[in-house]
């Protein structure tokens, strides 16, 4: 039998799987190798001096960038493979008729799993408030949805480990959590919303639920693997490169004066500098990774970071479409200040 | 054929946007392409997630730009089916 004529006659369900699983054998060899080569590569064919500057900046680069591009595909691809499994139309039916409480925890909880762009924001804002889901469960969603993605994780997960990784996964839905619950609580929130919202007339959903194959689904995971990957690649690469330069060139604690635990005022001043700025994890984080060496606490740069992921210009701007300039700022402020919470409490506790 | 991009002039509404037209000129269909930026309208059609594509009234696809491939399926089936529509009529 022909290879090709094997392969059809091959059932479905392993034609699917099989080079998921070689993929994932040639990921595992490539994860396992980064060190080695890194340093091969540095000492032996760039012939450069172990313990010099030079010598640990290159190092620390050729060792991080492929760990962690590798982890964020990785990490993208799984998403994908489990964000097939839910849809913005699911979660606004599992989300209808929750009460505040626990309308909230689903709603963070279901804002990490569906698949969602910001572009995307108003209308799905508008049709889960058209069928009567709280606004404050509607925003534990859109608070979730940005903070706790995979390209944050993965890059926290490659540069300070899974205890890192874990801490910031639940405070992230924590403050997603309480923020909402705090915003549906405003007195007559309803009013913070554009008019025209309540107006609309929403048509039923057409788009019938078909339930992809595994052949599909991973299509689906490993097109938007090379679409993410290919978007943030030069953030990663652009952010080691600044966090190689300050691991091989900053003295030790250099930052522990300004950015340290004792230094209480950086983390607000974290917070305030993270709004306006934007950028995405990619960039922030290897940055951000290599200031906590040189003496900056973490719960400062940790705040820090969830400014700039949480709270960006860009969304601003598309929700305004939808609300109100006073509920825009009571959003900004009720999320800035679980932020500053998360970065207090950290600093206190590690 | 009556086709309607539905989204609001992000990145990827754009992009479905001109890979439509691009697959209507290709394979010479009769059809009127237009884009909806509304959100009253866009929400008229029941879609959640932009950019959604809409043929003749009905949502064929929403959340994503399907590939060139894909889309040239899409409207092949919708001409094939809006013909077997008239001939019956």
């Amino acid at each position: 039998m022909r290879p090709t004529a094997y392969w059809a006659s091959v059932p479905p369900i392993w034609r699917a799987w099989l080079p998921v699983m070689a993929a994932a054998a040639v990921w595992l060899v490539a994860w396992r190798s980064t060190r080695p080569v890194s340093e091969w590569l540095s000492y032996t064919v760039l012939g450069l001096q172990r313990g010099s500057h030079v010598g640990e900046a290159v190092a620390f680069f050729l060792y991080d960038v492929p760990k962690i591009l590798l982890l964020l595909g990785g990490m993208i691809f799984v998403v994908t493979v489990i964000r097939s499994f839910f849809s913005p139309e699911r979660t606004r039916q599992l989300l209808g008729g929750k009460r505040q409480g626990v309308g909230n925890v689903l709603a963070a909880s279901l804002g990490v799993v569906t698949p969602f762009c910001s572009c995307s924001a108003v209308p799905l804002f508008i049709g889960f408030v058209e069928t009567g889901i709280p606004l404050g469960v509607t925003f534990s969603f859109l608070i979730a949805t940005p903070m706790v993605n995979e390209v944050a994780l993965a890059m926290l997960l490659g540069l300070f480990g899974w205890r890192i990784a874990g801490l910031y996964l639940g405070l992230g839905l924590a403050i997603a959590v309480v923020a909402g619950f705090i915003i549906g609580r405003v007195p007559r929130v309803e009013r913070g919303v554009e008019d025209f919202v309540w107006e609309i007339q929403m048509g039923a959903p057409q788009v019938e639920d078909h339930k992809p194959s595994w052949e599909q689904r991973f299509a689906q995971a490993r097109h938007s693997t090379r679409e993410i990957v290919g978007k943030v690649w030069p953030f990663v690469v652009v952010g080691i490169a600044i966090g190689a330069l300050i691991h091989g060139f900053v003295p030790t604690d250099a930052l522990a004066g300004v950015l340290g635990a004792d230094a209480w005022w950086s983390v607000p001043a974290g917070v305030l500098i993270g709004i306006p700025m934007y950028s995405n994890a990619a960039g922030v984080i290897p940055v951000v990774h290599a200031l906590t060496e040189k003496g900056a606490a973490l719960g400062t740069v940790l705040a820090f970071m969830m400014s700039v992921v949480a709270l960006s210009l860009p969304e601003m701007i598309i929700l305004r479409r939808v609300l109100k300039p006073p509920l825009i700022a009571t959003f900004i402020a009720v999320v800035a200040a679980g932020i500053l919470v998360v970065g207090f409490i950290f600093n206190a506790v590690i | 054929m009556q086709i309607k991009v539905l989204g609001s002039g992000c990145v990827n509404c754009k992009k479905l946007e001109v890979a439509t037209r691009e697959v209507v000129a290709e394979m010479g269909f009769d059809a009127s392409v237009e884009k909806v930026e509304s959100y009253p309208e866009i929400m008229k059609y029941g879609v959640m997630s932009t950019p959604a594509l809409v043929i003749d009234e009905k949502v064929v696809s929403s959340g994503r730009v399907p590939s060139k491939a894909e889309l040239t399926t899409i409207l092949v089936n919708a001409q094939l089916s809006s013909e077997t529509g008239t001939a019956t009529l």
